[in-house]
């Protein structure tokens, strides 16, 4: 029965080829969750402990200052550069989807930024923004004397740089899921519009952005979870200052792993932040793979 | 309804880069005339139909629309409706939204536009549609919500691009028949493109039947059906197509004949349009409906294409295949021999090196 | 829109193609991009100008000023010379450090990445559904889960602060990627073939090596870029798990640039940043199309 026993050695190798995936699911993604999960619900601080103490950390998270301060950034920051990056993006790809010369130029110009890492890109925009070498000074030796542009070192606006900066890093990426989405338009229906005499903003307003809504919402995705991650940005740019104004969660999370040795408090961090990115991503791949479902259908 | 508008495309030249498409071609249509551009793809009608919208710039020459020269007029000041293949419905607006957009933004006051959208839906049966989604519809369905579109804007003259080719066999002939009935209703102006030769004879006043840049007759489908000016109409029209046999003309006794391998088939009483010289290699077209038993071509039976309604009979003649039409009842066998008779009155003489109509 | 704003006698009809004018709109459309373009390239330009002036001229601010006495001397410093921490000894240490960590990392996570995306596609497997949604679920998860976990399990595997250890961490968090990517395309090809190599008795490995790798280019390509792009920018697991001997450009970057007492060679800074984003850039411009292929197969998550 060579067949059956070819079929069966197919088989084993099917599973042992898929064995490192299932490990790693298992072990590295599920095993490590748990871990962490279950180190939040201790009072471990700077080696771990089983002592169980329920909610306390979490509460004590709430409570944490500097705690609140990196989520409020995060959602500033957050909701910012979404709209921002969004708009932008989408402006761009507008702008280019009209027939422009020198396409492939601007396209490689928008989206170089994306291929930095983060860490260039905040230092890069560190030094434009650092008032007594950067822009300030700049537009002050061309005969402003009196411009201010030193949010940087302040307290109250240092997040909005890490806004300016990471707009410009992804930006081209939106651009570039635009870009396909408007190309994806069948041709005919902006005859369509042209015989009905619809005015381009009318057309773009009413019609287009309607049906972009597949495209809006992957960018949109893409862009959250990486706001969520956002670390390297700000040790690069700020390191969290000036004070703790630039803080963010995943800072938090990992200062208080290493130097701060409070593993409970960063474990209980590390969680919540996991809750929130559940909480975006999951409706989104429910719709997604409904959507799928139904095309395939 | 609408104005009726007359339509004059004057030397008109498109050229796509360095690629000449549409090369100093005139066309006049009349008010309320339906005209089919007819003929294979890439032959230049769609580019005409849309240079007539307004959708492609001309190199040169002009375009009348209603005695009104709009060679540099935007399609929405044209007064023009058009309808795509591919229906070009806006996908996340109901069937209403569809047809009454274009007017709202035009700021056409709200009875006025609900008075349209309804009388075009009751003209097209759509009435109970108008709150559903393009995506919720089905072919046939959203290319009527499209000649919605095109109606309520209440043009002087509607471009059809292909309207149907994305329609299967049985909805495609249902919708020809509607169309045909609208422009009965209308009396409008209908510039219609599509490649479909039954399409075209159904539907047209007119016939501009065209290859490769060039209107190759125009005419209507009567003239294109029994005077094809040149073989490729004869060819691209007629279904099943044309029988065609190569041979030379030749005058034998005075009388003047068509000679195949050992075939002679007399030519008195075929009207000629440019009698050709005693020599001339020459093509001889017959339909298969024309080709009649009883004569003096001898023919072989080689197959039968039972086709429900009447058989296909292959034949050989001299060498040569030849389709013939038999009605359903008649007992031939294959391999039979027959005689065949081809009355004169019925042939198409075309010369062998141009194809022109002899 | 009616015809001409100019002067028409009236004798001169309309006729073959309409006048270009250049409408305010198509203006604006153009100052956009271009005001948007240079403020997307005024950073690099900054860094590169910076990197080539000498400190004198620094300190005298004007950062769009292009050098007046241009010289190479901080990029010969910012490889060699500058210090990162203890060790002064240049940026090129990371440079080999990353390259050290690239390479077989680029190689593994693809390498498994493919193999299990075929698995996934063409192979029946019971729960291969259930596998593939929780690693797609599993792609947005932040790294501050698993890393005091990761931390101790490494440690305890003595692989900790090693380039193995490090190389691990990328095959681990760019396998759901990577599955992803190779997943798709592999079932965007024709059943056919799979079948047709199966019916000539080729087995699960030998599909995979001689039929649906050498089909797989484009996507080779794709997830090269990826990998290159994601494994060579990053700093958190570098940080981490790298171990002080082997830590990444962009760590020492961030040493060298914001660990600096005094005054800060700002050139020399420049020319460090400039160095450490050249291999990603060099990628980028050299993908061309690929680049943007390989963002769109990545961000179409199932």
């Amino acid at each position: 029965m060579p067949l059956v026993r070819h079929r069966t050695a197919s088989r084993l190798a099917a599973g042992l080829a898929l064995s490192p995936a299932l490990l790693v699911l298992v072990v590295v993604y599920l095993g490590c969750t748990a871990w962490t999960v279950w180190i939040s619900l201790t009072s471990s601080r700077m080696l771990p402990n089983s002592t169980f103490v329920g909610l306390r950390q979490y509460a004590s998270l709430m409570g944490n200052e500097r705690w609140q301060v990196s989520v409020a950034n995060l959602a500033v920051f957050g909701s910012l550069f979404l709209i921002a990056s969004l708009a932008l993006g989408f402006l761009l790809a507008v702008a280019i989807d009209q027939r422009v010369r020198a396409e492939n130029t601007l396209r490689s110009i928008f989206l170089y930024p994306y291929s930095m890492s983060f860490i260039v890109t905040g230092l890069v925009w560190q030094w434009l923004l650092n008032p007594s070498f950067g822009i300030e000074k700049m537009v002050r030796d061309f005969g402003f004397p009196s411009f201010r542009f030193d949010w940087i070192v302040r307290q109250d606006m240092v997040i909005y740089t890490l806004v300016f900066a990471a707009v410009w890093h992804a930006a081209g990426l939106v651009m570039a899921i635009m870009l396909a989405g408007l190309r994806g338009i069948d041709e005919d229906i902006w005859k369509a519009t042209r015989i009905d005499g619809l005015p381009p903003w009318r057309v773009y307003l009413s019609i287009v952005i309607p049906m972009l809504g597949a495209s809006f919402a992957t960018a949109a995705v893409l862009l959250a979870t990486s706001v969520v991650r956002l670390y390297d940005l700000s040790v690069a740019m700020t390191n969290g200052g000036p004070g703790v104004a630039s803080e963010v969660p995943a800072k938090f999370v990992m200062d208080h792993l290493f130097e701060r040795g409070n593993l409970g408090l960063a474990t209980a961090a590390a969680t919540s932040m996991l809750i929130t990115v559940a909480a975006v991503v999951a409706p989104w791949l429910v719709w997604q793979s409904r959507r799928t479902r139904r095309a395939h259908a | 309804m609408g104005k009726l508008c007359d339509v004059s495309i004057r030397g008109v030249e498109i050229s796509f880069g360095a690629v000449r498409v549409l090369d100093k071609l005139d066309l006049d249509v009349a008010q309320s005339e339906f005209i089919v551009l007819l003929g294979p793809s890439g032959c230049g009608k769609s580019t005409l139909l849309n240079a007539v919208a307004g959708l492609i710039d001309v190199q040169a020459g002009q375009i009348w629309i209603g005695g009104k020269n709009v060679t540099w007029e935007e399609p929405k000041d044209r007064g023009i409706a058009m309808v795509f293949q591919s229906y070009a419905l806006y996908p996340r607006m109901t069937v209403r939204g569809n047809m009454s957009f274009g007017l709202k933004v035009a700021g056409m006051p709200k009875p006025e536009i609900e008075r349209r959208v309804n009388a075009a839906a009751a003209t097209l049966q759509i009435t109970e549609l108008l709150d559903r989604r393009p995506a919720e519809l089905s072919g046939g369905q959203r290319q009527r919500v499209a000649i919605g579109r095109a109606l309520v804007r209440d043009a002087g003259v509607y471009l059809f691009d292909e309207p149907l080719s994305n329609l299967d066999a049985q909805l495609r002939a249902e919708l020809r028949v509607e169309i045909k009935r609208l422009h009965q209703r209308l009396a409008a102006t209908m510039i219609y493109v599509t490649h479909d030769q039954i399409e075209a004879l159904t539907l047209a006043d007119r016939i501009a039947v065209m290859k490769d840049r060039v209107i190759q007759q125009l005419g209507t489908p009567n003239e294109i059906y029994r005077r094809p000016a040149n073989r490729f109409v004869a060819s691209f029209v007629g279904s099943p197509a044309m029988n065609f046999l190569p041979g030379a003309f030749a005058v034998k006794e005075g009388a003047p004949c068509f000679l195949s391998e050992g075939i002679a088939i007399p030519l008195d009483g075929y009207a000629f349009e440019a009698p050709p010289q005693d020599g001339t290699p020459v093509e001889l077209g017959i339909r298969p409906e024309h080709v009649e038993a009883g004569g003096g071509v001898p023919a072989k039976i080689e197959m039968i294409e039972p086709m429900g309604s009447d058989q296909l009979a292959w034949l050989r003649v001299g060498g040569h295949p030849l389709s013939m039409r038999l009605p359903a009842e008649a007992c031939t066998v294959a391999g039979e021999a027959m005689q065949l008779r081809l009355p004169a009155d019925k042939l198409n003489l075309f010369d062998a090196a141009t194809g022109r109509r002899l | 829109m009616t015809a001409i704003a100019t002067i028409t006698p009236a004798i001169t009809q309309p006729a073959g193609m309409r006048p270009r004018r250049l409408t305010p709109a198509r203006i604006g459309i153009y100052a956009f991009l271009i005001v948007t373009a240079l403020f997307f390239l005024a950073p690099l330009y900054v860094m590169l100008v910076t990197s080539l002036k000498p400190m004198e001229e620094i300190r005298l601010g004007a950062i769009l000023a292009l050098p007046r006495a241009p010289t190479l001397e901080p990029w010969v410093k910012a490889w060699s010379a500058a210090c990162t921490g203890l060790r002064c000894d240049g940026i090129s240490v990371g440079f080999a450090n990353s390259v050290k960590i690239l390479v077989p990392s680029v190689v593994a996570s693809i390498a498994v990445g493919s193999l299990t995306g075929y698995a996934l596609s063409f192979w029946k497997v019971r729960g291969a559904g259930l596998l593939f949604g929780a690693l797609m679920i599993v792609a947005f998860v932040p790294y501050q889960i698993f890393i005091y976990p990761l931390v101790r399990v490494f440690a305890f595997a003595g692989i900790n602060n090693s380039i193995l250890g490090i190389v691990l961490i990328h095959t681990i968090f760019g396998l759901p990627t990577m599955t992803l990517l190779f997943r798709n395309y592999f079932a965007s090809l024709p059943q056919e073939l799979f079948k047709a190599a199966r019916v000539d008795g080729a087995g699960f490995f030998r599909i995979f090596w001689s039929v649906m790798l050498p089909m797989a280019t484009p996507m080779l390509i794709v997830a090269v870029i990826l990998q290159v792009t994601g494994i060579w920018n990053d700093f958190i697991l570098g940080l981490i798990f790298a171990g002080r001997e082997n830590l990444p450009m962009t760590v020492q970057l961030n040493n060298i640039v914001n660990s600096t007492q005094g005054e800060r060679a700002y050139n020399v800074d420049m020319a460090a940043t400039i160095l450490t984003a050249l291999v990603p850039l060099a990628v980028y411009f050299a993908s061309g199309r690929w680049f943007v292929r390989g963002i769109a197969a990545g961000a179409v998550k199932g």
